[in-house]
């Protein structure tokens, strides 16, 4: 075995998160009335660019979650011998950017040090001057006339690489589109790029050019620059914001898995049954919601430490320690977070208790689990769907305020929390240091408007309120009826 | 009315009952205090000496529930579950760490908190309420479309980005205001300004976003129909009929977080250097002030408490059904 | 004949959904004349609603005109820029809704939103609108007007907010008045007196009013011309009473012979089989031709116009032109549904008695909700929903549950099958009293005993398919050992009620009203039950619909000898199939009896008032409305003595006092009112029959 694979506690729950969605995947292809709403989803051409961008970072966090431990050493004979470090796979690819540390901080693209440093010069003198960088840009030799084509080149090549793969991937989805119409492939290159089909291809193509191109670029430049920089302790900026993503969509999901079975099981259970039952589940989150939600997760991150710095022995490892500290952040936001979920659901199984179906239900003496279960869990379901995909964004943005205040994850991990609180102080230095800042929120911003915009979609095609007017198309369809013969 | 309101705050007290169990359980059972203890003056300095006068210095040297050594009454009395959790309900907070009455810090700092979360919320309210108007004046057109996702881009964007752009902009790049910092009285205004700014304009996204949706599902209504039916000019439909149905779900969700207000912002206060409610518990926070944020829990129950109440009687204040019905 | 107020020329509108435009409305014309009443009848989704829309230009954000002209006293209103259109809106025409409760504002008191359109429109001032408004309600019949312009909508009765409605729609004097189903949400008593009130103030102002109505009696009471409206065209206009002797399309004469009446019983009812046709189409040839019974080869193919034909009348349909070669049908007037004989061998006598036979014996049931109030949320009173009902079925026969909205019907339906716990009284099935059994025993026993609820789309579960759903109740009572066995008996079910077997794959989205009911009644069916409370189960649906889901209730209980507990408001449908009747009033029974007994002499006041009230879908019968003042008292504090005491026009000095007991007028007749209680010599004279003959 060239590795030993770890699996940490986040992991089993993103996998098994993973395959409950494959399992919902398949249920939702064999029914209809499922899989219409997600159709309407799939229409929407906002909702699916953010889905494209959303997916990009989704395997950048599966990536992140595959780890081991490599095998150390070449000697086989004492038997497998494993590295004490745990990687991931994300880590492995991105070797390049994370094992070419530089001193300090250093700008984007950049090929010397952000601060001057006092070198010695060969004929003896000293000079306060930038030092070249160990790594960024290392390979120019007169790096005042060469950076520019150099990295203008670069740049070029990993975009014209962008380009041929995106050619590559619109002419497979026009190969699809042709089969599929039984029309040649330059037709529906045409139908596709005027926007005619009711799959917003153009919108996904459009995005994903824009992504690969970029992802092109960046890989391009990475091999020889620190593209986005360096922070503080001289790690790649960009490394690091590839590895927080990882943390934000953990906290984003895993936090509903903790929330959801309080929010179902309580929420159809006071609407259902009403008297006691509800009036004990209604104390209690009202109680929950009462205690403001940051002092709340403070309080209970706080006893957290003390708890587990006061047992050192029960985790071996820091990368555990922060993991298991992770996973108990995700818990606490799931217990603070229950409440407004639960609410909607307890108002929607007191209307949908009182529907003729489920009084017809009950004329044949059908039991309460098998009404909750057959007739109001299949009924509000919609209604979790829109929660959770509402809640995934905020729970990221959540995350960055609450590492910051101190009560959020372990400050030894990588996260766009971390990131930020550790350059907002560089924020006075002079000239200022930005990109690490820039960087944490640019990654952010991308993350969560993607999520956004597929939520919205998500809510539009479920939520039987939102009714979408589009009152550009009659106008269209009159014009073409008018025109053809009577 | 009077007794409608004495009811209801009998109803809070359960709550306040429970909130006060919860942080008991967190503060004291799952962590003993010696734990705490030995995390609170770090591994070099622990000896059983010093522990037993860290928590004689903070009064947790007594039994948790029951004191078997007292007599009577002190029994009860004499112990963590009196002394910490008990006397929070006639607000007697006792001291920080530092020494300092905790009910006097409070008192003190929650001016300069109001002087921001006040300002924010009304002007808030005001500003969301404004474009949500205008986009759902012009809905289904371009206009809308664009609001929307302009509406989306400003939600997406962390809450700390809006106080350090804003901070870098307008306080270090223009000079136009202090960029931290806190005065009483007029000069108050200058220090102000930005935060409330700030607040206002990271709050649109989220905020003109849902007033929409709520004035849409007004519009569509039959009454504005009907108004409609009368020949009623179209901006009097906005703001006699739909705004006037409209702000009842407005104001009351609105109601619930007004006492809250005077807890203050934790970002904000410790961005902008203001000596209100919100730095202080961050503060406490990171110095790891049990005694306070234990206070802090216990005051933010209260004031959602007296949201709550605040909503109910904002009810009945603003919709005709609840008042007269 | 003068210029025509408002014209309508080739109106097209179109809704978009999505894919295909709906053509909601399909190049529409008609004329009105001042002091004309023109009534657009037609089923639901034929696009009446969007045709008045249309005229007053407030179409919902996805519609639009697409083509045509709509003039008012000569000007084009769909030419005018929105301002001037605004002027026009509740100047010149005005418009009520069906739902008056939604249609007015919630938080502004009714007298502020009768000023807003005096204000907008004219130039009174502030006093002179104020005593305007008050003349207004007081013109419309709403008593105590200066206060009432104070209150909000939520403060008034149903058919005072419609008044309200009707005086703001009223404030300018408009010479045009659009009535969107203007009764359709109210109680047959309150119809009656807003139809009335309508009638007089188009009579008395001289203007004219569109009526968009699906009730064949409103146009027979109210309107001058009627056009029937079909897929989105008008296929037939006619002056009323040439319309009623003898509507000459084959959809009008369809919707009169689907029409539940006395004379009909023990006949299947006529159906119109298919369904309405989709409007995202483009037709080619007649509309109905695939529903029509006349139909040719060439109405598939070539599509008529509205043909004009003696006395004033416009029919579109190929037996009134020269396409067709055969054109028997149109040249024998339809037989009026009066002489429509009744098909022999119904085997029901309707006139012998229950007996001890009965299957279901109800004594003295009463539902009592508690209201509760305050901290310890003490009960401080009750909605006495239902208050001592005592009633029987036998096997087989059908008894009718009337009476209106808000009566307590419903309650007596969902009490006997313990949906709701009783609060006292027995309802012993089979011999066995319900309240007396264990909860295993009970749920047993249900088997006997199902229900068929009013609204098909809130009865099926959207998340199943049909097979689930016939199978829930199967599977939860044990009927059918095996899964094969209950599907077999699945494909048996839907067949019975008239579906392909291959429905049940489907989900309940994919059915039509009617169709969902047909579901609905083989869910019940599937545990083979002996009663079936039928909650309403036709007032959702269409006439034509209506006729179908009534068929099969009459073939399912002449099959199975079903009983049921039929609850409707609808008397049409009562003197169809029903055997006795029972009628409610806030709680009791005031009166039954058996049909023949109760609809040709009713004895309680209320039930003459209740059956006077129903338009009667022919313009020659000039029936007396009994008037009754008032509404509905509520549930919680009943009137003292004889609750109908304040509204009925006979009370005397006891009726305020103590609450009639039962008398026994016949074998099966039985009244509860003072009127007939031998111990009040001084009593007024009973009502003779005669007045309130009606057969």
């Amino acid at each position: 075995m060239l590795f030993q694979p770890v699996i940490l506690w986040t992991d089993a729950l993103v996998f098994l998160l993973l395959v409950a969605l494959a399992g919902v995947v398949v249920y939702v292809r064999r029914h209809e009335h499922l899989r219409q709403p997600w159709r309407r989803v799939a229409h929407s051409a906002t909702g699916m660019a953010g889905a494209v961008v959303l997916a990009f970072f989704v395997l950048v966090g599966v990536l992140d979650s595959l780890h081991y431990r490599a095998r150390a050493g070449g000697d086989s004979s004492r038997g497998n011998v494993y590295a004490v470090e745990i990687t991931s796979v994300l880590d492995a690819l991105l070797r390049s950017l994370k094992e070419r540390p530089e001193k300090t901080y250093s700008a984007p693209l950049g090929y010397q040090l952000y601060a001057r440093e006092t070198v010695e010069l060969p004929d003896g003198r000293q000079s306060r001057e930038y030092p070249r960088l160990r790594h960024g840009g290392a390979h120019l030799k007169a790096p005042q006339d060469e950076w520019r084509p150099d990295v203008g080149r670069r740049a070029l090549a990993g975009a014209a690489i962008g380009f041929v793969l995106w050619v590559v991937a619109a002419t497979l989805v026009s190969a699809h589109i042709a089969r599929a119409t039984g029309e040649g492939i330059d037709r529906a290159w045409r139908a596709l790029a005027r926007g005619e089909l009711d799959m917003p291809w153009r919108a996904i193509l459009a995005t994903l050019g824009a992504l690969l191109v970029l992802v092109c670029v960046a890989a391009a430049l990475a091999g020889k620059y620190h593209v986005l920089g360096t922070s503080k302790v001289g790690e790649d900026v960009l490394y690091q914001a590839l590895k927080s993503v990882r943390i934000a969509l953990v906290i984003g999901t895993l936090t509903t898995l903790v929330m959801l079975p309080f929010a179902i099981l309580l929420g159809i259970g006071a609407g259902y049954f009403k008297g006691w039952a509800d009036d004990i589940i209604q104390y209690l989150y009202t109680t929950l919601n009462s205690i403001p939600a940051v002092l709340l997760i403070a309080a209970a991150v706080l006893m957290m430490q003390v708890y587990i710095d006061t047992r050192p022995q029960a985790f071996p490892t820091s990368v555990e320690r922060a993991d298991l500290r992770l996973l108990f952040l995700c818990a606490i936001l799931g217990v603070t977070s229950w409440t407004g979920l639960c609410r909607l659901l307890r108002g929607e199984t007191l209307k949908i208790r009182e529907l003729d179906y489920i009084q017809a239900a009950q004329a044949f003496g059908v039991s309460h689990l098998r009404i909750i279960t057959r007739h109001i869990l299949p009924n509000v379901m919609h209604i979790v769907l829109i929660a959770v995909v509402m809640e995934f964004s905020s729970l990221v943005l959540a995350e960055a305020v609450l590492s910051y205040v101190g009560v959020g994850v372990d400050p030894s991990m990588i996260s766009f929390g971390t990131m930020i609180n550790a350059a907002r102080l560089e924020m006075a230095r002079d000239p200022m240091v930005w990109w690490s800042l820039a960087s944490a929120f640019g990654f952010m911003f991308a993350l969560v408007l993607s999520a956004n915009l597929f939520a919205d979609a998500v809510r539009d095609a479920f939520d039987p309120r939102v009714a979408v007017i589009k009152p550009f198309r009659l106008r269209l369809a009159a014009l073409a009826a008018a025109k053809a013969p009577a | 009315m009077i007794a409608y309101i004495v009811r209801r705050v009998l109803y809070a007290l359960p709550i306040l009952i429970g909130v006060n169990l919860i942080t008991f359980a967190l503060f004291f059972v799952v962590n003993t205090p010696d734990d705490m203890a030995r995390m609170q003056l770090g591994a070099k300095r622990v000896t059983p000496q010093a522990i037993e006068r860290w928590k004689v210095e903070r009064g947790y040297d007594k039994p948790l529930l029951w004191n078997s050594g007292a007599s009577g009454l002190e029994q009860l009395t004499d112990t963590i579950f009196y002394d910490k959790s008990v006397r929070l309900f006639v607000f007697d907070f006792g001291n920080a760490d530092d020494g300092r009455d905790i009910a006097h810090e409070i008192l003190t700092r929650m001016g300069p908190s109001l002087a921001i979360a006040l300002p924010v919320f009304l002007v808030g309210i005001a500003v969301n309420i404004t474009f949500a108007l205008m986009m759902a004046f012009f809905r289904a057109s371009y206009l809308d479309l664009w609001g929307v996702v302009v509406c989306v881009a400003m939600m997406s964007i962390s809450g700390l980005f809006y106080i350090i752009g804003g901070q870098y902009l307008v306080s270090k790049l223009w000079h136009l205001v202090p960029i931290s910092g806190f005065a009483g009285g007029p000069d108050a205004l200058k220090f102000v300004v930005l935060p409330v700014l700030i607040g206002v304009v990271g709050g649109i996204g989220a905020g003109a976003r849902w007033y929409r949706t709520i004035f849409l599902e007004e519009i569509g209504k039959d009454y504005v129909r009907t108004a409609r039916a009368k020949g009623m000019r179209e901006s009097v439909v906005l703001f006699r009929h739909v705004l006037k149905n409209g702000l009842i779900p407005i104001l009351t969700g609105a109601v619930v977080v007004l006492p809250s207000l005077f807890l203050g912002s934790l970002l904000m206060e410790s961005f902008f250097g203001i000596p209100g409610l919100g730095s202080y518990t961050i503060d406490a926070i990171q110095a790891q002030d049990f005694a306070v944020v234990r206070s802090m829990v216990f005051l933010g129950a209260v004031l959602y408490i007296i949201g709550l109440l605040l909503t109910d009687i904002s009810y009945t204040l603003v919709d005709p059904r609840v008042r007269l019905a | 004949m003068s210029e025509p107020l408002l014209e309508i020329d080739r109106l097209s509108t179109w809704i978009d959904t999505g894919d295909h435009p709906v053509r909601a409305v399909d190049g529409l014309s008609l004329e009105l004349r001042a002091g004309e009443t023109f009534a657009l009848l037609g089923e639901s989704g034929c696009g009446k609603s969007i045709t008045a829309l249309s005229v007053m230009r407030l179409l919902p954000d996805a519609g639009r005109v697409v083509d045509g002209r709509i003039v008012l006293g000569g000007v084009d209103l769909l030419q005018l820029p929105e301002t001037e259109m605004r002027a026009v809106r509740g100047a010149r025409i005005g418009m009520i809704f069906q739902e008056p409760m939604l249609s007015l504002n919630p938080v502004l008191t009714v007298g502020a939103q009768i000023l807003e359109v005096l204000e907008r429109h004219t130039s009174l001032s502030t006093r002179q609108a104020q005593s305007k408004a008050r003349e207004l309600l007081d013109s419309v019949g709403v008593p105590d007007a200066p206060r009432r312009l104070h209150e909000f909508p939520f403060q008034l009765s149903g058919g005072l907010r419609q008044r309200v409605m009707i005086a703001m729609a009223l404030a300018c004097e408009p010479e045009l008045l659009i009535a969107d189903e203007p009764t359709t949400a109210l109680d047959v008593t309150i119809q009656a007196q807003v139809l009335e009130l309508l009638h007089d103030l188009q009579r008395s102002r001289g203007m004219a009013m569109l009526l968009i109505t699906h009730d064949l009696g409103v146009v027979a009471e109210t309107a001058h011309r009627v056009g029937v409206m079909y897929a989105g065209q008008i296929v037939e206009t006619a002056p009323c009473t040439a319309f009623f002797a003898d509507p000459q399309h084959p959809y009008s004469r369809k919707l009169f012979a689907s029409l539940p009446a006395r004379q009909k019983r023990g006949g299947a009812l006529s159906v119109i089989g298919g369904n309405v046709p989709s409007l995202a189409q483009v037709f080619e040839g007649c509309r109905f031709a695939e529903r029509c019974d006349h139909a040719q080869a060439p109405c598939r193919v070539i599509v008529p116009a509205l043909t004009r034909t003696d006395g004033g009348r416009s029919v579109r349909c190929h037996l009134y032109t020269a396409v067709l070669g055969d054109r028997s049908a149109a040249l024998t007037p339809v037989a009026s549904s009066a002489e429509q004989a009744p098909a022999a061998g119904r085997a029901n006598d309707p006139t012998s008695s229950p007996g001890p036979g009965a299957i279901l014996e109800v004594s003295d049931l009463r539902v009592h909700f508690p209201i509760h109030r305050g901290l310890l949320r003490r009960v401080v009173g009750y909605v006495r929903a239902v208050d001592g009902v005592t009633l029987a079925i036998a096997p087989g026969r059908t008894l009718a549950l009337v009476g209106e909205s808000g009566c307590g019907k419903t309650t007596v339906g969902k009490g006997v099958l313990r949906l709701v716990p009783p609060t006292g009284g027995e309802v012993v099935f089979d011999g066995v009293d319900l309240g007396e059994l264990s909860a295993p025993a009970l749920r047993a026993r249900r088997r006997d005993m199902q229900i068929v609820f009013q609204d098909p789309y809130s009865s099926l579960n959207p998340r199943m398919r049909v097979s689930e759903i016939l199978d829930e109740g199967m599977s939860a009572l044990g009927v059918g050992s095996t899964a094969g066995e209950r599907a077999r008996r699945i494909d048996a079910l839907l067949r019975e009620v008239g579906l392909d077997p291959a429905a049940k794959s489907r989900y309940p989205h994919e059915f039509s009203g009617g169709q969902r009911q047909r579901i609905a009644i083989a869910r019940a069916l599937a545990v083979e039950p002996r009663l079936i409370v039928c909650d309403e189960p036709t007032s959702a649906l269409d006439v034509s619909v209506q006729a179908q889901i009534l068929n099969l209730l009459l073939d399912l209980q002449r099959r199975h000898a079903i009983a049921y507990l039929f609850i409707t408001h609808n008397m049409g449908v009562v003197e169809y199939l029903a055997h006795e009747v029972a009628v409610m009033y806030l709680g009791r029974i005031v009166e039954q009896g058996s049909v023949h007994d109760v609809f040709s002499a009713p004895k309680h006041p209320y039930t003459r008032a209740l059956l006077s009230a129903v338009p009667v879908p022919d313009p020659h019968t000039k029936r007396e409305v009994l008037k009754l003042g008032g509404d509905l008292p509520s549930a919680v504090s009943p009137p003292p003595g004889c609750h109908f005491n304040p509204r009925c026009p006979r009370a005397f000095e006891p009726c305020a006092v103590t609450y009639p007991a039962e008398r026994a007028l016949g074998p099966l007749h039985r009244v509860r009112c003072h009127l007939y209680d031998d111990v009040f010599p001084g009593r007024p004279i009973a009502p003779s029959d005669d007045i309130a003959e009606r057969a």
